[in-house]
């Protein structure tokens, strides 16, 4: 078949993608969407299958067999609460095949123009492999979640930088001299695939767990550019338009959580930022002088069931603790006795953007009841009380007046505002961020102290008691 | 090349205009699913694997497929299993 039979199927795959994107825009259309660009991706490889020249079809069908199965059991198997972890991973292995496949070409290379888009390939699919590698050991806990620094860190870094840099200079050098066995070429892909893979390492380990939502983010945004890099070098239009699209998307999502974060790229990505709280130590009561008001489950169930309209705000603690569905059925008791009640989630909620939503909707919480930040921050004055499930920083005032605050400037939600909050949480230690929250030591503040999904089950038990 | 580059930065706005619109809700399953686009590397390792001769290249293009395939098939299923949870009303159970 000819070569326009091809570019045609890409053209429509490329346009499949880019409709199917589109229709991610509301949660009613969002799964034809991915369906259109699942048929987008099939029709691209199904063209470029039997509309080139394979050698061996055979193999490349065994391949995307194996691919495929395994691809499918990761999918199937994982939870919810394992997502971000999953897509860091899946996110590794598309910059690993970019970098890959770039290497396949070197041999055949011509002129240092193709040999330095093979090596920008190289280079930031094995950064996105490693790194994304690392994120998931991170997010899994299979490496600790604290910011991980060492002596001589940025020293390293800088070394293995301009080894990266002269491995690249070296694969130019001479792609011409074939006659005396392997090029140079082949020799300076190998050692800049080694020092683009160390590079990965270590520019995820000095970041902290809970800013891996933004790590994931850029990541996500690094395996579209390698895969348009790897499209420069094939000349394949598919991999340059495809590989644009998602490095878009990563970066529009890295700038929407740093905006949330208050803090600039280049702040998160030096890391050393916050020590996560190990919230095993209970140490409720006095701090900094001011005293913070404890309830119990009984009195919130009270609270809860005649008040008019509650807001719930989930945060990582819940995540971490799985209580979705104990939340859910908690507000689902709520309803039967006509109690108004919405969620309130902050773009940083969870341990990725959005997944606080894929949580809830697990849990079977319709997506109409999901407010996001600005749509629900005018309405806490008239709420009568807000639950905050393991949130921290997100509701912190102090971001609204103190300027000497850390997290000041950071767009957060206006809890403080409503009629009463009540805050479920194991201990009072401070967020990621490090700083006390003021909503505590509030007068219309009352402290559930315990594990979220053990407190919000005590809740669901004392409200059918009411 | 130019004509590359101008498909690039032309897909690179497309990107910027679709996705930017997409609502906070979606935004794991938007990861997720452009993930799995950005996968078309797969066709890259058919190329590269399919139409040479050279053995290491081939093993090459080999475990890119693989690694691709993964990427691909995983990511656009674990995006539809999120997005079918996503309802406007609650499963009655």
């Amino acid at each position: 078949m000819s070569r326009e039979f091809i570019e045609l199927a890409y053209l429509l795959a490329a346009a499949l993608f880019i409709v199917g994107l589109k229709r991610l825009q509301s949660p009613a259309t969002a799964r034809s969407g991915n369906q259109l660009a699942a048929v987008g991706m099939l029709l691209a490889i199904v063209a470029t299958l039997f509309g080139q020249e394979i050698l061996s079809p055979v193999e490349m069908i065994a391949g995307l067999v194996v691919g495929g199965l395994v691809g499918l059991i990761l999918a199937r198997r994982v939870q919810m609460t394992a997502m971000p972890e999953l897509v860091a991973a899946f996110n590794g292995f598309g910059g690993l095949a970019s970098a890959l496949v770039a290497s396949a070409e070197v041999m055949g290379a011509i002129g240092w123009t193709t040999i330095l888009t093979i090596t920008i390939s190289v280079v930031i699919g094995m950064v996105t492999f490693s790194g994304s590698f690392v994120a998931f050991g991170k997010l899994s806990g299979k490496i600790s979640g604290n910011p991980i620094s060492f002596l001589g860190q940025r020293a390293l870094m800088a070394l293995v930088t301009l080894v990266t840099v002269a491995s690249m200079a070296w694969a130019m050098a001479g792609p011409e001299s074939l006659s005396a066995g392997l090029p140079p070429a082949v020799f300076g892909i190998l050692v800049l695939a080694g020092a683009s893979l160390v590079l990965g390492i270590l520019f995820v380990v000095p970041i902290g767990g809970a800013d891996m939502p933004v790590v994931v983010a850029l990541l996500n945004s690094f395996s579209g550019l390698a895969a348009a890099a790897t499209g420069f070098v094939l000349g394949n239009t598919a991999l340059i338009v495809s590989g644009a699209l998602v490095g878009a998307s990563g970066l529009i999502l890295t700038n929407i959580m740093c905006v949330a974060m208050n803090r600039s790229l280049l702040n998160v990505l030096i890391g050393g930022f916050g020590q996560e709280a190990d919230d095993s130590s209970p140490a409720p009561g006095l701090s900094e002088g001011r005293s913070v008001a404890v309830t119990s489950a009984d009195d919130t169930a009270i609270l809860l069931s005649y008040a008019e309209k509650v807001i719930i705000v989930p945060g990582y603690g819940l995540a971490v603790a799985q209580a979705q569905h104990q939340v859910r059925e908690l507000a689902d008791l709520l309803q039967k006795r006509g109690v108004e009640v919405k969620y309130a989630i902050h773009p940083v909620a969870g341990r990725m953007p959005g997944h606080m939503n894929v949580l809830l909707a697990e849990a079977n919480v319709p997506y109409d009841q999901l407010y996001e930040m600005d749509a629900i921050n005018n309405e806490f004055d008239t709420t009568d009380v807000t639950l905050v499930v393991g949130a921290n920083d997100v509701v912190n005032p102090a971001a609204r007046y103190d300027k000497t605050s850390p997290i000041y400037g950071m767009p957060i939600l206006n809890v403080d505002q409503s009629r009463a909050a009540v805050v479920l949480k194991r201990s009072m230690r401070p967020g990621y961020s490090g700083v006390q929250n003021q909503l505590f030591f509030a007068a219309n503040t009352r402290m559930l102290f315990g594990d979220a999904k053990d407190s919000v089950t005590a809740l669901i038990t004392e409200v059918k008691a009411v | 090349m130019l004509q590359y580059l101008t498909y690039f930065a032309l897909s690179m706005f497309v990107g910027r205009e679709v996705i930017s619109k997409v609502p906070q809700t979606l935004h794991t399953p938007l990861m997720s699913g452009s993930n799995a686009i950005s996968g078309i590397t797969v066709v890259g390792a058919l190329v590269a694997a399919g139409m040479t001769e050279e053995p290491w290249a081939r093993y090459l293009g080999l475990a890119a497929l693989i690694a691709a395939t993964i990427n691909v098939v995983g990511g656009f299923l674990v995006t539809d299993r999120m997005l079918q949870m996503f309802r406007k009303k609650p499963i009655q159970r």
